[in-house]
């Protein structure tokens, strides 16, 4: 294949993801990398759970966890999970100003999720004094939570870079696995949250 | 682009061109140059700690820089010698294994080299600035987390950094066996080395980011006050552990399992027999990468885990006695009735069963947990680890250098250096580690610096120190024969052994750059023995001659390790003094800024004609 039947394919696959070799490898080589990230996120629970009773104190996940925040953070992210399967169906349709809006909300929501979590460790920090080395339940909160929310960073801006660099071109064969491996990377997250949502929040709440 | 450097041949064009690189071949390179310097840095830590052990309450260095000198030498063999040596095998023979023209991933590729020696460099640059890390390779909590001066800071940043490369590495090898193999090579009829190079590569995936997650941790403890193994914060010492063997006890089979590999090709052809068992080889790779994850336990059996655990882990690693035990015996059934020839690759790989066996044998002995409540933290174990790490993985890598010199350099190693390399390295090995067991059930502790007098440990250790010469004087005959084959070796040609079975021994060597002109059909099990049973000269193309698509050099994977290798620096040195917060945002801004140059600039590779290629195959550089 020719560089410029790459660049500007005549017609557009439906699976433009994985239409030449290049491709193909990116979206193998990036399921790899996502089981290896859940070891990472394996281990960093693994870790939180062994440590979530060692409070030294009234900070414990009852008296500092509150639900209503933790559900409207819940909500934003699944919301984007969705709206960035929107973004991937417009793709393989090979409507490029469709899937730039909706990753433009995928990105919205996203950046919302992300103000609420520097909202919730700020408040931990002022009104409770609950920090990073106060215990080892906070070492391993902070790391955990703290490891997602920078994942979260990660994926926004690289979503945000492909956005911008492809605005005037629209899809080809060579930036539509670049899009599909951020939106993989973006139901990663979303799936890792699901399991803080559940282990630490709600099982801090109500273990 | 690959003509133009091609024409000048300058030093500073020879440097830029490695720098840049993202030929698998020259990344084999880089891999195995490095590699081969920390593993005669590690022997040399080696040396000292077998001189210090010499005699009976000898001061030949102090007690601190023998906790540094233990520590640096295991960290060193495992992480900076041993795995970018099975790197520098993979990268030299899997793509042409499987008649590929590269590996999936060349950028990356390359980005895992940069990344494993910044790490190994940052390492020991520790020696320079106030001490090397001292609190043993397994860094256990809290003598890690307590441990005065900068020494464990940069284990934890140099191994975090190379680790990172270690992993980016796993993913492209499990991808290009996947996605790359040429026409006809099915899953069954992929040679050895390249079936435990995709075992391995598994491993890396799974077992790497536990090691991530605990260096992260350690390093959060130690730079920014957090309490993981802090125990009057309610921290936990055993976390650390856990994580360490979760990702260490995979690591041995990470190491070992390529090598398992090299033996079988090495064995099949220099028996000029097919693999015997080949399925059964392939399952029992499989099985023994499986059960490797399984066991990680058992190099904590002291901890108080309890009966129920200890038993549960204990059995789990016997059972890996069971696929270890069918490829002993397969190696042994494929040389049988075989035209075997005493090479010096082979000589290495012969001499490996025998010695990888007793290290097995003493492996299912510390593997009885009731019994190991003896063995632990003696001598046994480390007779033990030494036997299957120097006498396979080791062993191995000396065969398999010597097997695949040809291919990666045209030219074959000196095979009568070779065996006078081998017998010296082969008994000294013996003398040094075979005693360690009876040294280990006589009671001497690991990592003493001292022994005393009169307790009968004196001509133990005189033996082993003895013996550690030896294999120092085999290392030293083998890199005269590097220098002697670099000098005078003869030209190899495409299939120097004249037995080649597999497809890299079809193509010239070194081949060109884009390894094979067309890419072949496979017709079965051993594609070059196929074809040269059926009467014919080489592989048949699966393709007809046109244009090759190959990737560009870059130099972002070399800046992007090099931003990480600063930003590891402040991070360290934050501690004392915040104005080296200045190098972690320089450093990570060169990195993060690398990447979003490469997210940002198309990188659409080039072309190599079809008229180059023609040349090529007139000059005989291609076929």
């Amino acid at each position: 294949m020719s560089h410029d039947d790459v660049l500007n394919p005549k017609s557009m696959p439906h699976d433009p993801e994985k239409a030449t070799l290049e491709g193909k490898n990116k979206f193998l080589g990036f399921w790899f990398f996502l089981g290896g990230e859940t070891v990472l996120f394996a281990s960093l629970f693994g870790t939180y759970l062994a440590l979530n009773g060692s409070t030294q104190g009234e900070n414990t996940p009852e008296n500092l966890f509150g639900l209503e925040l933790v559900f409207i953070m819940t909500m934003l992210l699944l919301t984007s999970s969705l709206t960035s399967v929107y973004a991937m169906y417009h793709m393989k349709n090979n409507d490029f100003r469709k899937m730039q809006t909706w990753l433009g909300i995928t990105v919205l929501l996203g950046v919302c999720f992300l103000g609420f979590e520097i909202y919730e460790f700020y408040h931990y920090i002022h009104e409770y004094g609950f920090t990073f080395r106060s215990s080892a339940f906070g070492s391993a909160f902070y790391t955990l939570v703290g490891f997602h929310g920078g994942h979260v960073l990660f994926g926004l801006s690289w979503i945000v870079a492909l956005m911008i660099r492809n605005q005037k071109r629209g899809l080809n064969l060579y930036n539509a696995p670049k899009f599909y491996i951020a939106s993989l990377y973006w139901h990663f997250i979303d799936v890792v949250w699901v399991f803080i949502f559940t282990v630490v929040y709600l099982m801090g709440k109500v273990g | 682009m690959s003509t133009a450097v091609a024409q000048k041949r300058g030093l500073g064009a020879a440097i830029w061109d490695y720098l840049t690189t993202v030929d698998h071949k020259k990344i084999a390179h880089l891999y195995l140059v490095s590699g081969g310097l920390f593993f005669l840095i590690g022997g040399l830590e080696a040396m000292i700690i077998r001189i210090q052990l010499m005699k009976p309450d000898n001061d030949f260095i102090s007690a601190g820089l023998y906790n540094e000198m233990i520590t640096m030498h295991g960290t060193t063999m495992i992480f900076l010698a041993a795995m970018p040596l099975i790197f520098a095998l993979m990268n030299a023979v899997v793509p042409l294994q499987i008649g590929a023209r590269d590996v999936a991933f060349p950028f990356l590729n390359s980005l895992g080299f940069w990344l494993f020696l910044f790490g190994g460099i940052m390492l020991n640059v520790s020696w320079f600035t106030g001490g090397a890390p001292d609190a043993g390779w397994t860094n256990y909590a809290p003598l890690s987390t307590t441990s005065p001066g900068h020494g464990v800071d940069y284990y934890v940043m140099g191994l975090q950094i190379s680790g990172a490369g270690t992993l980016i590495g796993g993913i492209n090898f499990l991808v290009t066996i996947v996605n790359m193999r040429a026409p006809g090579m099915t899953y069954m009829r992929m040679p050895l080395f390249t079936w435990s190079t995709f075992v391995t590569s598994t491993l890396i995936l799974f077992a790497f980011p536990a090691l991530t997650v605990g260096l992260f941790l350690m390093m959060f403890d130690r730079m920014f006050g957090s309490a993981f193994f802090d125990v009057a914060l309610g921290g936990n010492v055993i976390i650390w552990e856990h994580l360490f063997w979760i990702f260490g006890h995979p690591e041995v089979y990470i190491l070992i399992l390529p090598l398992f590999g090299a033996f079988s090709d090495i064995f099949s052809n220099f028996s000029k027999k097919r693999l015997f068992g080949y399925s059964a080889m392939v399952f029992a790779t499989v099985l023994i990468g499986f059960l490797g994850f399984m066991v990680w336990a058992h190099h904590m059996f002291t901890v108080g885990m309890g009966p129920i655990a200890n038993s549960i882990f204990a059995v789990a690693t016997m059972a890996i006695a069971v696929p270890t035990g069918i490829k002993i015996f397969n190696w042994l059934f494929t040389m049988w009735g075989g035209q075997i020839r005493m090479t010096a690759a082979m000589l290495w790989s012969i001499a490996f069963i025998p010695s990888f066996t007793i290290g097995g044998m003493t492996g299912v002995m510390l593997a009885a947990a009731a019994a190991d409540f003896q063995y632990h933290d003696t001598y046994f174990v480390v007779g033990h680890f030494h036997y299957v790490i120097v006498g396979g993985v080791v062993f191995g890598l000396f065969a398999a250098l010597h097997y695949w010199w040809p291919k990666m350099f045209g030219k074959v190693l000196n095979e009568k250096l070779g065996k006078w390399a081998f017998w010296p390295f082969f008994i000294g090995f013996h003398l040094t580690f075979f005693i360690q067991h009876f040294l280990g059930l006589m009671g001497m502790p690991r990592r003493y610096w001292v022994f005393l007098e009169g307790q009968g440990l004196e001509t133990g250790n005189l033996i082993s120190t003895i013996g550690a010469f030896f294999m120092a004087i085999g290392t030293v005959i083998f890199l005269i024969n590097v220098v002697y084959t670099s000098v005078k070796g003869e030209k190899a040609a495409a299939d120097p052994w004249g037995v080649g079975r597999t497809l890299e021994w079809a193509i010239p060597s070194p081949p060109p750059h884009y390894n094979f002109v067309q890419t072949p059909l496979v017709r079965g099990l051993d594609p070059l023995w196929v074809e040269k049973m059926d009467g014919k000269e080489g592989m048949t193309p699966a393709e007809p001659l046109g244009d090759i698509h190959m990737p560009n050099a870059s130099i972002l994977p070399f800046m992007m390790s090099l931003g990480l290798f600063i930003a590891g620096f402040g991070f360290i040195y934050q501690v004392d003094n915040s104005a080296w917060l200045i190098a972690v945002f320089v450093g990570m801004g060169i990195t993060l800024g690398s990447m979003l140059t490469r997210s940002l600039k198309d990188d659409l590779g080039h072309h190599i004609h079809k008229e180059e290629l023609e040349a090529d195959i007139k000059k005989g550089v291609a076929k």
